[in-house]
């Protein structure tokens, strides 16, 4: 909670200051989209088989039940990729003929209430032709597998390639290739609020209101607007208050087609709000992926060149806006992660099944391959017998700028000081000398490390790199004071519980020289806020912070003209602070609010030399900015039962510039409990038929407060030269650097049994039957 | 299903009298037959517990009770915690302490919290936890609610 704006002449940055979000929150005055009232609520009828022909559909005399026939006119959900052999496959809003997994909406039925439609879904009858589904992306890939859409033969929809130029040269020099195979299972993101659509039609303009549970708004109504084919005008989209989204809420979801599809047909209101059930089986899964991957090191332990092997399973439709590759092209691209290594080969394929459809969670792809580059350096640390830091000593990024095998460029950050800085706060010579004595009574302790960067705050550059038919990047702030000295910051940006509306205000607070609680900054409405891309992407604090201090600079430069003119100074001899424009070392000042007054009311003083009302607009697209941090953790795995207890976790993490240490340690704290889930805890499961083993809350299991160790943060702040406001993202680090931390720990425990576990959950079933396999712990 | 009964759910000294069917569960009746949206519904299954509410002095669930079942019990929910502009002192622990992020989970972790500590006051750290896992929280990784909490018990025991 320190102040770490010593020497930088900022007031508000850098304070833990409260959020202005909290008050309305804590006093459930939050206004969320279920808690709008309807005149008709719809439920989807969802398929119980995952893949087959959908023959007929016998609903109740009376019942209002539309499906694919009835959306005449509405278009397919195409998400497109121009590059890396992408196959574009659509996705209909209503299944149209045949199924492709379980929960995929085949009717939307509409009733007077939410238990009314209910049970009308109950009642209906759906007959399916057989067909064999396919689950596994490994399975879907053997010759003969089902196919999921005619249009991706082999069920491959993507295939990236990457090979250096001289890789088998430096390959077959090797000293040593050591490699590691891990599987990562499917996760659900489960942000606490499900997803939800109110739709409501104004006679007086033809317009729908769409309020709903999404991350980018904007996006959300060019693509609405392009599946049914109406004028973007006619569509307003509004994201209240959203509880959590994770990634999970970017994609568009056919679901919001359907009822804003209903809303105009019915010129009324319509509301639909997901079950959890739904939830987990129905909205985006992730993390499903094999990866093998090989690292080649020459006689010092150096990491020379990499080759890897990436399976990722998309599911049965690509997702809008990303596609299919958000996941295996991330994973593709950066891979080589915090390391110096310039020799790189890759195949990453992205593989459609009979399963829910993949799309973004918090760290996409990232959490998967630090976990397996960071087993890869654990076991090349064993191989080569030297300490696990020490390997990673020789290996990390130590020159900026740096630029990877994929053409990635590092911008200056802390690798080796961030570990230097986690390995001393730990003490590992004590630990080693208390797992020494531990083992000696039967305990099994062990410490695992993860380095790692975290590409942030990317610019459109970065989107077009990979191809994407929509670029997402930049930001556009329209920041205003009004004629009685309020501010008001509309955003493109679209926040859901990262405390956006705070760091913000704090960024215009010292621009201004006001206090933060006077500036309201606006977003989620594509009515008051610019066009935006939304939040996502560990991105909005770096590029719509971006965008407020260019647009706070502008205004704070007009202010200062009005002043100067006012009080009769030189513009360079004004400051503005505390809520007034002062002639430096002089008791002659005006304040804001009578500036701001002036810039409306008095223009005929400014000769025409300023521009009437107070009002600018700044946008920057930045080309990204790279975090890191290393994590630590120690765990107490119980050799008898398989379970794993973090006793202590440590980070060392460096994101720039904090602008709000409490909100900075606050993200971090949440992704870390993510990562753990996902390390230790959850996981989506299909049988072999496709059906979904773990459709509520107590089967699929994020993290209680039981399961957090106490968290231990060091911080360093390496100003980025690639953002202006100096800041990094780090909104998904938590969750990038834990599963890698958590699984070297647990292996670190188990040297003794000669057992490696590189498949995640690491649940107590696959520890023990990893221990059974050794034959060590029956 | 269409039979209703008429009830009276006492929330926050107020006294709704609203007909639901037997069906109908206490958050959906909190939420919908008297407009308290301040209650949320994470999962229906009773595992989340973003619904908890303050039944006659105790946190439930109320997704997992039925709106007749509380016929004429007092009920408390989130809006009914500060004392006019005062807010509450969990409510102010957990803005001290960033206790939320996006605040859908922060009302069932407030009544929870609330009703655990007015009936123990004295409970040990140990055993808060074990309430706190009660429910779910996707946003802060509950260091700051558990820290939260602990402020907020030590706040109102010096009342």
């Amino acid at each position: 909670m320190t102040a770490r704006t010593k020497g930088t002449g900022l007031k508000w940055v850098g304070r833990a200051i409260r959020r202005l979000e909290d008050p309305a929150l804590v006093a459930g005055q939050g206004h969320f989209t279920a808690d709008l009232p309807a005149t008709h609520w719809v439920r989807f009828l969802r398929s119980p088989v995952a893949a087959g022909a959908i023959g007929k559909i016998a609903a109740p005399k009376g019942a209002h039940v539309v499906t694919a026939a009835d959306l005449k006119g509405v278009k397919p959900i195409l998400p497109m990729l121009h590059k890396f052999n992408y196959k574009p496959v659509c996705q209909p809003v209503l299944a149209d003929g045949v199924v492709r997994f379980v929960g995929e909406a085949i009717a939307a039925v509409v009733a007077a209430s939410e238990e009314d439609a209910e049970d009308i879904v109950d009642l209906i009858e759906v007959e399916f032709g057989d067909a064999t589904p396919v689950v596994d992306a490994r399975d879907a890939l053997r010759e003969g597998a089902p196919q999921i859409h005619a249009e991706a033969p082999g069920n491959v929809i993507l295939e990236g390639k990457v090979k250096t130029a001289g890789f088998d040269e430096v390959w077959n020099g090797a000293h040593k290739i050591v490699a590691v195979d891990v599987r990562s299972h499917r996760q659900n993101a489960t942000p606490m609020e499900a997803r939800a659509a109110h739709a409501v039609y104004d006679a007086a303009s033809g317009r729908i209101t769409l309020t709903c549970t999404t991350q980018m708004p904007h996006l959300m109504r060019t693509a609405i607007a392009d599946v049914l084919g109406i004028p973007e005008s006619d569509l307003r989209v509004i994201a209240p208050d959203v509880g959590g989204g994770f990634g999970q809420k970017m994609s568009l979801c056919a679901e919001y087609v359907v009822v804003v599809w209903l809303a105009r047909k019915l010129k009324s209101s319509v509301a639909w709000t997901e079950d959890r059930r739904e939830n987990l089986i129905a909205s985006f899964h992730s993390r499903d992926q094999y990866i093998a991957l090989e690292g080649a090191f020459d006689r010092q332990a150096k990491l020379i060149a990499l080759k890897s092997d990436i399976v990722s399973n998309v599911g049965a439709y690509s997702c809008f806006p990303t596609t299919s590759g958000v996941e295996p092209l991330m994973a593709m691209a950066e891979m080589p992660g915090p390391y110096d290594v310039q020799q790189y080969q890759c195949l990453a394929r992205g593989v459609l099944t009979n399963t829910c459809t993949m799309a973004a969670y918090r760290g996409v792809s990232r959490p998967i391959i630090t976990l397996t580059l960071e087993r890869l350096m654990d076991k090349a640390a064993a191989a080569f017998a030297i300490d696990p830091v020490d390997i990673r000593r020789r290996n990390l990024i130590d020159t900026f700028p740096y630029t990877s095998a994929t053409g990635l460029v590092y911008d200056e950050a802390s690798y080796k000081e961030t570990l230097e800085m986690a390995v001393e706060a730990i003490d590992v010579p004590a630990f080693r000398m208390r797992q020494k004595q531990a083992r000696a009574q039967g305990r099994h302790l062990g410490i695992g490390f993860a380095t790692f960067s975290e590409r942030t705050g990317y610019g459109s550059p970065a989107f077009a790199a990979r191809g994407m038919a929509i670029t997402p990047g930049w930001e556009t702030v329209i920041l205003t004071v009004d004629p009685s000295g309020f501010v008001e910051a509309r955003i493109g940006s679209s926040p859901h519980g990262q405390g956006l509306r705070t760091t913000l205000a704090q960024i215009i607070a010292d621009e201004l020289g006001v206090t933060p609680d006077l500036i309201k900054v606006i977003h989620g409405d594509t009515d008051r806020a610019p066009y935006g891309w939304g939040t996502f992407a560990s991105r909005s604090l770096v590029i719509s912070g971006g965008a407020t201090l260019i647009a706070a600079r502008k205004v704070r430069a007009k202010l200062i003209k009005i002043a100067s003119t006012m009080l009769e100074a030189a513009p360079g001899d004004i400051v503005l602070e505390d809520g007034a424009a002062r002639v430096a070392g002089t008791d002659r000042s005006v304040s804001i609010a009578k500036l701001a007054r002036e810039a409306y009311t008095q223009t005929h003083r400014f000769n025409g030399e300023i521009e009437p009302g107070l009002t600018e607009t700044g946008t920057y697209d930045p080309p990204g900015t790279f975090s890191n941090a290393c994590h630590v953790a120690v765990v107490d795995v119980d050799v008898e039962t398989g379970r794993v207890r973090i006793e202590k976790y440590l980070v060392a993490e460096d994101a720039g510039r904090i602008i709000n240490p409490m909100i900075a340690e606050g993200q971090v704290h949440g992704g870390i409990a993510q990562g753990i889930g996902n390390a230790l805890l959850e996981e989506i499961i299909y049988d072999e038929s496709g059906g979904i083993l773990t459709a509520n809350l107590a089967d699929y299991m994020p993290p209680t407060a039981r399961e957090m160790p106490p968290v231990e943060l060091h911080h360093m702040e390496t100003p980025s030269t690639q953002s202006i406001t100096k800041a990094k993202g780090l909104g998904e680090g938590g969750t990038i650097g834990a599963p890698a931390a958590v699984i070297n720990a647990i292996n670190d425990a188990l040297t003794p049994f000669g057992v490696a576990i590189d498949e995640i959950p690491a649940t107590p079933q696959r520890i023990r039957a990893a221990l059974r396999a050794a034959g060590k712990a029956a | 299903m269409s039979d209703k009964s008429t009830i009276t759910l006492s929330i926050n000294s107020h006294d709704h009298a609203i007909a639901v069917e037997p069906r109908r569960t206490l958050a959906d009746a909190i939420r919908e037959d008297c407009g308290q949206t301040g209650t949320h519904i994470g999962c229906e299954h009773g595992i989340c517990g973003a619904c908890t509410v303050i039944v006659d002095g105790e946190p439930v669930r109320s997704c997992l009770m039925f709106a007749v079942q509380a016929d004429g019990k007092k009920i408390r929910t989130v809006e009914g915690l500060a004392n006019g502009d005062t807010l509450h002192p969990m409510q102010q622990a957990f803005m001290d302490n960033h206790g939320l992020q996006c605040g859908f989970c922060t009302p069932g972790f407030l009544m929870l919290a609330v009703g655990v500590l007015e009936r123990e006051p004295d409970i040990s750290d140990d055993d808060l936890l074990d309430v706190l896992s009660s429910n779910l929280c996707r946003c802060t990784g509950y260091q700051n609610i558990i820290k939260a909490v602990r402020a907020a018990a030590k706040e109102m025991r010096g009342k």
